[in-house]
């Protein structure tokens, strides 16, 4: 874990409310993990006061890129950086994806829910790295929330993409395109970032199935190091119900220790 | 070379900047990023007897230059702390200091006898004014009376000295102050937390779990430096100052308004290296100005 002060920004881009930004920051890239995210100051004042964690979205050598779109006054204000201008950043935080051996050779599926597909671009790009094959699916809600369609489509995997107007794509909900390709194949295993609705079905299906999945949570934090327990959130560990921190013990956590809104 | 170190009389420092409890886990948490040596000290995170669930989330509501908590000191209890914990930092050369709770006066006194039995520690925080664990955000450092008593009861069981955190939800915080050192503290620190409410307007919902919270960060230097002005000129025994402290300047204010110490608390999360970047700001700052000892500034304000 570092904190890079000055992680220069190398380039950026954006699709409507959408941007990546790619930093130069050696010594947490070369930690980094599929999963682990960066905790951003978004302002020099103190107001936003505190950083916004931000999944890791790629590592390429010494560089490290975040995506994201705009969901508040922190990202508004980071989505004004350019190129030329630096980052205080601190990371990698958090256990990311768990990268198994046995993988190699498997099919694993990674089920992306706008910007949740952040974490899964780095975790495809490992889990082919380590032999396995990774099958995405990537679901907005309009064609224009599918902004990394054409990254996806030059990596080269197996990817779906669904939009809940039809505009592109499967027509309907993402967890509907993954259903059916279900109904065909089963993977060895499953991933899935995106909003908390979508995950809590994606879980239920992966139970019903038996299909091990692990899942990445969000939460407003205060530190991003496991130290305040402001991220806390219910979880089954060892059979024993408690509130643990997303930020140290997560973000991702296997799918039968969440407990999910409603259940 | 300034000489920066602080004498409690019952505890040396070699710096005034401690990292404030709550904020810095159990301290372990912060050691991938900086030698924890270099801080004169560090609060852990509250301790009562057994483990604690905490408070339903959200936990956390920021505001402008403020953020609001509602944790509800979620933690290890104190044998876990010491079985697990405290060996851990034992090695350290900094001070230790363990903060210290109880739903009542005797949970309060059997953390501290249980915590006086142990190797490592400095001092004991008594954490007398969290906000956010009892309906209303009522704590015994919102009345001289029981603060006299729970002071009184830990001190007859703890052989290690004793600092009060007070409460700065009350109408004359110098009373409290009178009340803990009658009682025995050798110090006070303050203030913890403003009782505080954030609302999102859409749901006409409280923004935290537990309603209420804990209002932290730039927001409330101004009022913390205004009570640690106020009990400093009142009471004989040092005072720790904290509440918005994320610069090197704000920490010299406090030292100059009466503190002999500070604590650093939400800073160390918008910025994890804060507590050394202000004691390298301090020391700068006491070179420029000539002085030989830091200290020489504290309650040093002209008015």
């Amino acid at each position: 874990m570092f904190q890079d002060k000055k992680a220069g920004i190398i380039k950026t881009a954006s699709w409507g409310s959408y941007f990546l930004i790619t930093l130069a920051a050696p010594e947490i890239a070369r930690e980094s993990q599929p999963g682990q995210f960066l905790m951003i100051r978004v302002s020099a004042g103190f107001d936003p006061l505190l950083r916004r964690p931000l999944s890791i979205h790629n590592r390429s050598g010494q560089e490290v890129e975040i995506f994201f779109q705009i969901a508040g006054e922190g990202t508004r204000l980071l989505a004004q950086k350019k190129a030329g201008d630096f980052l205080d950043i601190v990371g990698p935080c958090g256990q990311g994806f768990s990268l198994k051996s046995e993988f190699k050779g498997q099919e694993i599926f990674c089920v992306g829910g706008g910007r949740g597909l952040a974490p899964l671009y780095f975790l495809a790009r490992e889990l082919q790295a380590a032999g396995a094959r990774p099958v995405i699916f990537y679901g907005g809600q309009t064609l224009t929330d599918l902004p990394l369609k054409t990254r996806l489509e030059e990596a080269g995997w197996e990817t779906h993409f669904s939009t809940d107007d039809g505009s592109f794509g499967f027509p309907g909900l993402v967890t509907r395109l993954v259903e059916k390709e279900l109904e065909k194949r089963k993977p060895d295993y499953l991933f899935s970032c995106g909003p908390e609705a979508m995950m809590a079905s994606l879980a239920k299906i992966c139970q019903t199935i038996a299909l091990p999945a692990e899942f990445s949570l969000e939460s407003i934090m205060g530190c991003g190091l496991g130290a305040c327990w402001g991220c806390a959130r219910k979880i089954k560990k060892n059979g024993e119900i408690k509130y643990l921190r997303i930020c140290q013990d997560g973000p991702v956590f296997p799918a039968e220790e969440i407990i999910w809104p409603g259940d | 070379m300034v000489d920066l170190s602080v004498d409690l009389g019952f505890l040396k420092l070699k710096n005034p900047v401690i990292a404030a409890s709550g904020t810095f886990g159990y301290g372990l948490e912060f050691q991938p990023l900086y030698d924890l040596n270099l801080l004169g000290g560090l609060v852990v995170k509250g301790l009562y007897f057994k483990p604690r669930e905490g408070n339903p989330p959200p936990r956390l509501a920021e505001t402008p230059g403020g953020l609001i908590n509602s944790i509800g000191l979620q933690g290890i209890g104190v044998e876990a702390f010491c079985r697990e914990v405290l060996p851990r930092l034992a090695g350290l050369k900094t001070a230790i200091i363990a903060n210290v709770c109880g739903e009542e006066e005797e949970e309060y006194a059997r953390v501290a006898e249980y915590l006086s039995r142990q190797a490592g520690l400095a001092a004991l925080e008594l954490n007398i004014s969290c906000p956010n664990v009892r309906a209303g955000g009522k704590c015994p450092a919102q009345d001289p009376e029981a603060t006299y008593r729970t002071v009184k009861r830990v001190q007859q069981v703890s052989s290690l000295p004793l600092i009060t955190k007070l409460s700065p939800n009350v109408t004359d915080i110098t009373a409290v102050a009178l009340a803990a050192r009658e009682a025995g503290s050798q110090a006070v620190s303050l203030v913890n937390t403003f009782l505080a409410l954030a609302i999102d307007l859409q749901t006409r919902k409280p923004k935290l779990g537990n309603v209420l919270g804990g209002l932290s960060g730039p927001a409330i230097k101004p009022l913390a430096l205004r009570m640690v002005f106020e009990v400093a000129r009142k009471i004989e025994i040092p005072v720790i100052g904290l509440g918005g402290i994320f610069r090197a300047q704000d920490a010299l204010e406090f030292m100059v308004a009466g503190a002999s110490a500070v604590q650093v608390g939400t800073a160390n999360f918008v910025n994890p290296l804060a507590c050394p970047e202000i004691i390298k700001g301090m020391e700068d700052w006491a070179e420029s100005q000539g002085l030989s000892r830091l200290s020489e500034i504290v309650g040093s304000l002209k008015v």
